[in-house]
């Protein structure tokens, strides 16, 4: 429960999905604080396609969350005018891959309105998407686009790995009082995925994080989790790769330490430092594509702070930088395999 | 797949002549006569005034025609004309007269070297000033750069728009932004973007929050015909018909975005105005030059949005007279003398001659008040600029600043680099 806020100690938890834990956050929010407004395409009666905002329409009415046109500039340029306003919008767009036209809003806008205008106006908003592939959705329903967003400045980005983490990081991006883009990986709204997808399915009911504690609990933005303690490599990952990374320790057997990330702006520069330090080696894994990827950040950080404490180069684990491929989605995907590989090989050396 | 239909054949020349790209071009350029016979320009007085409950469709002609109240003798005429008080008119021609004499000094700062850049309104003063003084307090404006007319319309301080164009010691920005990209919060003045149309759609969200609050304000929003073309514009009327924003459309058509004219949007194959009415937005055209007009027109579509009756889509035809800003040469892409033979005239003129006609103004009191404006602003701009320029600052800004108000609490990542930088 590292990093959690306000957790009353008899708090009672319950078994969610990440979707539903997505969903209470929602809820939560909207309960505490009036000024917070959801909408999106298909985010309103019918609760979004992913079910993410289910019956909010129906609780709080259709001022506060209801269906917007398809558009998705025009979905977070409303919500930037809105957050200038005063109110608080977490806005929904369908998939992270329907994102470019809002872009534009995004980084001219609602990340400097506050810096332009010297404080006076500002834009604490919430844009949540679906992100990552193995749902087989082709390339334009699996694509990660958190680069996208890092080299930004002004907004500040959140990837959560489980339900636990996914409602008390969107509490507190809701609370954020500037732009956060919140990326969901859908792959892992159902159950945490290993990258064994010849496997049975594993529900979120079966895992230590899908029990989720009711009622307000805010984890901050900026701080990493060590999803594995261990002592022979740091492997530096977020969203649906922590589960991927934990498998291949396991598998390997190589005594990996897993930092989940969560939350890649700001950046917690002190657990990876500690870490790398600890084990003198380093991995990193995301599912986007390699060039100008997050892990190239990662990678330099790691260098400049790190050097002489490193036994090995750094290694990456990513998606190929092609489209993310229907049919072979399974060579596309940096699974178990892949990853039990880099980890062999920094052994090596 | 793959395979061709066998009954398909190829189009010859025998059956059609080949295709042409057809590429929009304005009637006369450098050198030419100018020539202003395609603005289509409705008699004055004849364009009705409907209810302030109507529907798009039911209104469908004012999008082609054009709201005119005076005549050329400055006579109001027809039904959307207003007597309105001689307080009124008069701020107004202040505010209009305030905003030329400040244009020219701002101008000429620019040319010595005072500053990096400038805009100027000349020749569409009346759009914004008329807008303004039918707003209330609370009300906000998402301008574009050519809207400085909002805050001469409130007797906003000259001097805080000039320490900002000068980037100052004293500008309320702390020099980040482009001279002339205000942002003025208790002015209702939304922090201006130097990206087009970006802020329509904002406008839009701003007055759904104030609908979603039951709250009382209302927004406008500011785009020109060039920009129109962009996404947002449509974004903006999307939301803006579906959810029926408090909002007033404004697009103000001054013919030419940089060297391009209103035809490379569009402007040729209809009105702007007419737009509107496929969002379902009562949409007007109007004589933007013509001080009364404006001020009628403004006055109802703010009427509608008060109401809940929800956004107006309003054209403002105009002509801008000056250059698009400090870094271009109108003299190489258009007529010389084009704003000479402007059909709609300039808005200082034909509002003076209004007010003479109603017998509170003399061309000699005109005289004596610009000079007394640009006086004002002379003074004015030697006060600011003794605050320092962007060349000669008076004290030397911290790069510090720049690493201040990217997010409300600076993260480690922004400390680090500011460490870095020594200071």
């Amino acid at each position: 429960m590292d990093g959690a806020r306000d957790i009353k100690m008899n708090s009672k938890t319950k078994s969610m999905s990440m979707i539903e834990s997505i969903r209470d956050a929602h809820d939560v929010m909207m309960g505490r604080d009036d000024n917070v407004v959801v909408f999106g395409e298909d985010a309103g009666f019918f609760g979004g396609v992913f079910r993410c905002t289910e019956g909010l329409q129906q609780k709080y009415g259709k001022h506060r969350a209801f269906d917007a046109p398809i558009s998705e500039s025009g979905i977070v340029g409303a919500a930037v005018g809105m957050a200038a306003y005063g109110l608080k919008p977490c806005v929904e767009i369908q998939f992270a891959d329907y994102m470019y036209p809002a872009y534009d809003q995004i980084v001219s806008e609602a990340a400097r309105l506050r810096h332009r205008s010297n404080g006076e106006f500002t834009c604490p908003l919430v844009v949540r998407m679906p992100v990552g592939g193995g749902i087989f959705g082709g390339q334009t329903h699996s694509q990660s686009v958190e680069a996208l967003f890092t080299h930004v400045v002004g907004v500040k980005t959140v990837m959560p790995s489980n339900p636990y983490d996914a409602k008390g990081l969107l509490i507190a991006a809701i609370e954020d009082p500037d732009p956060v883009i919140f990326l969901e990986p859908k792959r892992i709204y159902n159950g945490p995925f290993d990258g064994h997808y010849e496997r049975p399915v594993v529900p979120w009911s079966k895992h230590e994080k899908g029990m989720v504690p009711e009622g307000y609990y805010a984890i901050p933005l900026g701080k990493a989790a060590i999803a594995r303690e261990g002592r022979e490599v740091t492997v530096l990952t977020y969203g649906t790769m922590v589960h991927v990374a934990l498998a291949a320790a396991e598998e390997t057997g190589i005594d990996a330490e897993v930092i989940d990330l969560r939350t890649l702006v700001p950046l917690d520069l002190e657990a990876i430092e500690a870490s790398v330090k600890k084990t003198g080696r380093c991995v990193i894994i995301h599912e986007a594509t390699r060039t100008s990827g997050f892990g190239a950040e990662l990678s330099a950080l790691v260098q400049e702070s790190c050097f002489y404490h490193l036994e090995a180069p750094v290694l990456r684990v990513t998606g190929y930088d092609t489209p993310y491929p229907h049919a072979q989605e399974w060579d596309y995907f940096p699974g178990p395999a892949r990853v039990g590989e880099a980890l062999t090989k920094i052994m090596e050396n | 797949m793959g395979r061709e239909n066998s009954d398909m054949q190829q189009a010859t020349d025998k059956d059609y002549p080949p295709l042409n790209l057809h590429v929009p071009e304005p009637k006369t350029r450098p050198g030419d006569k100018p020539d202003f016979s395609h603005i289509k320009i409705s008699p004055v007085g004849a364009v009705a005034k409907p209810e302030h409950d109507v529907s798009a469709q039911d209104i469908k002609d004012l999008a082609f025609e054009m709201v005119r109240v005076m005549d050329e003798h400055g006579k109001p005429q027809g039904e959307w004309a207003l007597e309105l008080d001689e307080e009124i008119l008069r701020k107004a021609l202040r505010a209009m007269m305030r905003i030329r004499a400040f244009d020219k000094r701002m101008m000429r700062a620019q040319r010595q070297g005072k500053s990096s850049f400038y805009m100027q309104a000349l020749g569409e003063e009346a759009i914004a000033v008329g807008q303004q003084l039918v707003l209330q307090k609370g009300d906000m404006n998402f301008p574009t750069y050519r809207q400085q007319g909002l805050l001469f319309a409130q007797d906003f301080p000259v001097m805080d728009m000039m320490v900002q164009i000068y980037s100052n010691d004293k500008d309320n920005l702390g020099g980040r932004q482009l001279p002339v990209l205000y942002s003025f919060k208790q002015a209702g003045h939304f922090t201006i973007s130097g990206n087009l149309a970006t802020q329509y759609i904002q406008a839009v969200g701003w007055a759904m929050a104030s609908a979603i609050k039951g709250d009382r304000k209302i927004a406008t929003g500011w785009i020109g015909d060039g920009s129109t073309a962009e996404n947002d514009f449509h974004s903006g009327m999307v939301f803006a018909g579906v959810y029926r924003a408090p909002v007033i459309l404004n697009l103000v058509n001054n013919q030419w975005a940089i060297s391009s004219f209103q035809g490379i949007a569009g402007g040729e194959v209809s009105t702007f105005a007419s737009r509107g009415l496929g969002y379902g937005i009562p949409s007007l055209r109007v004589d933007g030059n013509d001080f009364l007009a404006v001020y009628a027109a403004s006055q109802w579509a703010a009427e509608r949005a008060r109401r809940n009756l929800g956004p107006t889509f309003i054209e403002w035809v105009t002509y801008r007279a000056s250059a698009h800003s400090t870094s271009d040469d109108p003299s190489k892409y258009r007529p010389k003398d084009d704003w000479e033979h402007w059909p709609l005239g300039d808005p200082i003129e034909r509002l003076k001659q209004h007010m003479i006609l109603r017998g509170f103004w003399s061309e000699e009191r005109h005289i004596q008040a610009q000079a007394e404006y640009e006086d004002e602003m002379r003074v004015t701009a030697e006060k600011a600029e003794s605050y320092g320029t962007l060349h000669a600052p008076k004290t030397k800004r911290s790069p510090a600043e720049m690493f201040e108000n990217v997010f409300a609490d600076m993260p480690p990542h922004l400390r680090r680099q500011r460490q870095e930088m020594g200071v």
